[in-house]
């Protein structure tokens, strides 16, 4: 078990580990080959903490994330890797084996409520299916619970009686936060929440979310590609490349002293409103075809700073100064072994 | 409710399509259809049906069309369709037809809604067991299922069940030695008599629902909102009904109001082949002896019949979809 | 009847409800080298290839095409294969098979082979001619309708909608009633004319889905005309669902002009299945011990719409790959087992 100096670990007060990922690998299994979606992603999660992953589309982001809460549909399939969440591996477990913990204790928040919501039942009645199917049996308990985690996030009560469709866009999404919280579960997993909602919606729903967290000490995993939004609100940042972690560390070491040359490419590619103005700058080319991984480092085609080394070998995750990193500039401390 | 006046216009508008229809048809065709009964069955029609006849067709010339067309709509209003020519000389075709309609209301309404239930029931389960050879071999089955001629299944089903084994019987509603009446004994002869007729209908419909249940349960087993239940640990059945099922139903009803001229045209057949003497029957009838006023009546019948059935469903959408309501 | 297409929604709803050609939203990452949205006529081309070789691999679709392909040889060589004249009275009456006639004869003294052979000839036709004739007046009627927009869209839907809504299998009799019959030229033109609305209403969803993407508001902006976006852009695009439109008309053609001829309305001169079977009902082919001339031409009715039928399946499955058999992707599971 990893301990406090595990690089893996983090230099946050740890007042117990809830979640520990290891090896973890996604694969596609398509009729035309496979998709290595996920590639062997470790890190682990301590109570309270808020872990932000960023990457651009199709980086595994979004599908680690379903892969870590058991959400996965074929023809994605965990193919390695073991997920241990407050002691238990949830890997191979079933349905029904996992809904003793779902909800109670891991919940999860989507990126369109429009979606995530069932349209054709009440916000009170999907509250009540979530409480009725962990035993809660009184229909008054649920009603007060239901309404108290709408007054949380700030909706009035007499909406649980609506349906979806008739609230809009941020009180939906506020909605479905606060249904994610009925249990007050340990950790809440979310797959870009706000990307639907305009500027100003996105950074008060952060705040909200945040101050929910600090109120209630759950855990968040939050999965974005605007890494400029969570920096703000995260303890430790992961950037995800290819299915690969790129680097990993404390948000305020990632983000003012990025390391990979990826994560400093995405930062340049987020304008800063105030400072001096700058040229825009993107990451020119794209995504690596996952279908068909290439040898050496995957960012090698698009890297600024890439060296004959890249193409050939694939870098590991290195280890400089507390933050984790895949990058043969930065081999110099050491490798992050588990 | 803006919704409602919405439909209630176009089922207006369908109905007066129908009816124009009706009086455009029989002018647009080579020669005068009337013409040739009338002179088929000179002087057997009684004057009132020439009348009616002449108006209906267009042939007392001298009015315009357009004035031929606004008396031809004031009688359907006041429900004169006039009386039948050659199947029951004389008699008003409104009595006619309904003597028939409720041997077709049991027989077509009670099965297709059983058909659309046990289907649609079948289908869930369907899209839900995805996977496994059932769902292999059960599709291609019920493809196969619903090409099948109506009137084809119900000649084989005679063969096997009539003809051959001599178990149950196939012609007409009710044994006619019996006398009509609310006795157990004719109650029971013309369920017997409904047997055959009824499992062909069935089995050619069912296959429909059965097939498109499971694919809109299919793409809805994709959504967001079922991960979601899944995430929140709820139990199978009420992810496979409340959330699946109720939101894979909706299109599937829409399509039922569709699927009903098919409905329509297999009872046709389905009668004509057990000589079940319902309102498609009667039409088959009416066409053989060249009954214009009665067919022109069941054709008008029909769309309206047709025009009620969907206006069911999109009231059963508006009760099942809160998103139809209100809103509109 | 109807095939197994999903249904179109009422009215407005019809937009979202196309199944069929296009990219579909896959469960997988978006560098898993998918082909995405792209230009008219290359797309065309390329979902060309792709049909030709999903037709190969799904097995529905080989049986389906084995099927057409058999009859259409029958319809196009009759001669090759019926060993006597179809109309010819000349033989012993009502004869079960023998090895002079292996399907017996009528009571009429016909040799029932040879009429099932020459038979489908005019099924055939009428089928490829309903099929192509609705076809093309669904599409021009479906992409004019999403393409033009406003009061113009708004008509022809009403239109659309009121033909499908009135019964048409009592107006087709109606019609062939007042018409004393009709041969096969009549069939196809009065069926065609009747029955575009369904596949009408799915060309249109399709092609409103379609109008705003990128590529054609790019020919747009080049300056094309609309007859040339909609010819040259649009129509390659809707490819398969055009194939499927086709193949649903040609199966409703079948059989309604088969229950037509059955009730006695087609031509009883023609030889077709469905007047064979008008023959066989009239003369009580049952109570006469000539079950196959009941038999024999209604499978034939069969197997042709299931032919159809069954190809139309196989380019739902290839339009949705959501809807494929789960079992292939089992399949691969298993092949990947560590």
């Amino acid at each position: 078990m990893p301990g406090d100096s595990s690089p893996l670990g983090s230099a946050a007060p740890a007042s117990g580990t809830v979640l520990e990922v290891r090896d973890l690998s996604v694969e596609y299994l398509l009729e035309r080959g496979t998709v290595l979606a996920v590639d062997q992603v470790s890190f682990d999660l301590s109570a309270g903490e808020f872990l932000g992953i960023v990457g651009e589309s199709g980086c595994g982001k979004s599908t680690l994330l379903f892969a870590i809460a058991q959400l996965l549909v074929p023809p994605a399939e965990v193919t390695g890797g073991s997920v241990i969440f407050k002691g238990r591996n949830m890997v191979g477990l079933t349905d029904r084996e996992l809904s003793a913990v779902r909800w109670r204790d891991l919940s999860v928040v989507m990126q369109s409520a429009m979606n995530a919501l069932n349209p054709v039942k009440s916000i009170g009645a999907q509250y009540f299916d979530a409480m009725r199917a962990h035993g809660v049996a009184s229909k008054g308990e649920i009603a007060e619970r239901s309404s108290e985690v709408l007054k949380m996030v700030g909706i009035d009560p007499v909406h649980l009686k609506s349906y979806p469709h008739q609230l809009s866009g941020g009180m939906r999404q506020r909605a479905m936060i606060a249904m994610a919280l009925l249990f007050t579960p340990d950790l809440v997993i979310m797959d870009e929440p706000t990307s639907a909602l305009d500027v100003v919606a996105q950074r008060s729903l952060m705040v909200q979310i945040k101050e929910l967290q600090e109120q209630l000490g759950f855990a968040i995993i939050f999965v974005t590609h605007d890494m400029s939004l969570v920096s703000h609100f995260s303890d430790r940042l992961m950037v995800m490349y290819g299915g690969l972690v790129a680097e990993f560390g404390a948000t305020r070491q990632v983000f003012d002293n990025p390391l990979h040359p990826y994560s400093i490419g995405l930062l340049e590619a987020f304008p800063s409103i105030r400072g001096p103005r700058v040229p825009l700058t993107g990451i020119p080319g794209s995504p690596p075809n996952l279908a068909n991984i290439p040898p050496g480092c995957r960012f090698a085609p698009r890297c600024p700073k890439v060296m004959a080394r890249c193409e050939v070998e694939p870098p590991e995750l290195y280890q400089m100064d507390g933050t984790l990193v895949r990058c043969f500039l930065h081999d110099g401390g050491g490798r992050a072994d588990d | 409710m803006r919704f409602v006046f919405r439909r209630l216009g176009f089922f207006l508008l369908t109905l007066w399509v129908a009816l124009t229809l009706n009086f455009v048809l029989p002018r647009l065709m080579p020669g005068n259809p009337a013409l040739s009964i009338i002179g088929k069955f000179r002087g057997g029609i009684s004057p009132q049906a020439v009348k009616v006849l002449e108006e209906q067709f267009g042939i007392a010339t001298h009015q315009n069309l357009l004035v031929q067309y606004f008396d031809y709509l004031r009688n359907v209003a006041t429900f004169k369709f006039g009386a039948s020519l050659t199947t029951q000389p004389g008699v008003s075709v409104g009595r006619i037809v309904l003597d028939a309609i409720p041997w077709t209301l049991g027989l077509v309404g009670v099965t297709t809604i059983l058909a659309f239930i046990l289907g649609t029931g079948i289908g869930i389960l369907a899209g839900w067991w995805r996977g496994g050879r059932l769902d292999s071999i059960m599709p291609p089955i019920f493809v196969i299922m619903t090409v099948i001629p109506y009137f084809w299944i119900g000649l084989v089903l005679i063969l096997i069940f009539g003809v051959k084994l001599h178990v149950l019987p196939y012609f007409f509603s009710y044994n006619f030695s019996l006398t009509p009446g609310l006795n157990a004994a004719f109650i029971g002869n013309v369920a017997e008599h409904a047997i055959l007729p009824a499992f062909t209908l069935l089995i050619t419909t069912i296959g429909v629902w059965i097939l498109t249940m499971r694919n809109t349960m299919i793409t809805t087993l994709a959504e967001d909102y079922v991960r979601m239940a899944r995430a929140k640990g709820l139990p199978s059945h009420r992810i496979m009904l409340d959330y699946a099922a109720r939101n894979a139903i909706l299109p599937n009803l829409t399509g039922f109001a569709m699927s009903l001229g098919f409905v329509v045209g297999g009872a046709i057949l389905i009668e004509e082949v057990f000589n079940y003497q319902g309102v498609g029957y009667l039409l088959l009838q009416a066409v053989n002896n060249t009954d214009y006023p009665l067919m022109q009546a069941l054709f008008l019948l029909i769309t309206v019949a047709v025009l009620f059935a969907i206006l069911l469903s999109d009231i059963a959408t508006a009760i099942l979809d809160p998103r139809t309501r209100g809103a509109g | 009847m109807a095939t197994t297409q999903t249904p179109p929604g009422a009215g407005d709803a019809g937009a979202g409800a196309a199944p069929g050609a296009g990219p579909f939203p896959q469960a997988g990452p978006a560098a898993a080298g998918l082909p995405l949205a792209g230009g008219g006529s290359v797309a065309g081309a390329r979902s060309m290839r792709r049909m030709a070789r999903a037709i190969t691999a799904n097995r529905k679709a080989t049986v389906g095409t084995a099927l057409l392909v058999l009859f259409i040889f029958i319809a196009a060589f009759p001669g090759l294969i019926a060993p006597y004249d179809p109309q010819a009275e000349i033989f012993p009456r009502s004869k079960g098979p023998s090895a002079a006639h292996w399907l017996g004869t009528t009571s009429f003294g016909q040799d029932m082979f040879s009429q099932v052979i020459w038979g489908a000839r005019p099924v055939l036709l009428i089928a490829f001619g309903v099929g192509l004739l609705a076809t093309i007046v669904a599409m021009l009627i479906g992409v004019a309708a999403a393409y033009l927009g406003g009061a113009a869209d708004g008509t022809l839907n009403v239109i659309t909608d009121v033909l499908l809504v009135i019964p048409l299998f009592p107006l087709l009799i109606i019609i062939g009633s007042y018409l004393h019959g009709a041969g096969t030229a009549v069939m196809i033109a009065v069926i065609a004319a009747t029955g575009w609305s369904y596949t009408a209403r799915q060309l249109r969803a399709q092609a409103l889905s379609l109008r705003n993407r990128d590529f054609l508001n790019a020919a747009k902006v080049r300056g094309e005309r609309p007859l040339y976006i909609i010819c040259v852009e649009i129509i390659p695009t809707m490819t398969s669902l055009l194939v499927a439109a086709f193949l649903t008309n040609a199966l409703y053609a079948v059989l309604f002009s088969s229950s037509l001829q059955f009730i006695g309305l087609g031509d009883p001169s023609v030889t077709s299945w469905g007047t064979m079977l008008y023959w066989a009902e009239n003369n009580e082919a049952f109570q006469t011990g000539l079950p196959l001339w009941i038999i024999v031409p209604g499978l034939c009715i069969v197997l042709l719409g299931a032919a159809f039928a069954l190809l139309n399946y196989a380019f739902d499955e290839i339009g949705n790959p959501a809807l494929r058999p789960a079992r292939s992707i089992r399949r691969g599971r298993a092949q990947r087992a560590r």
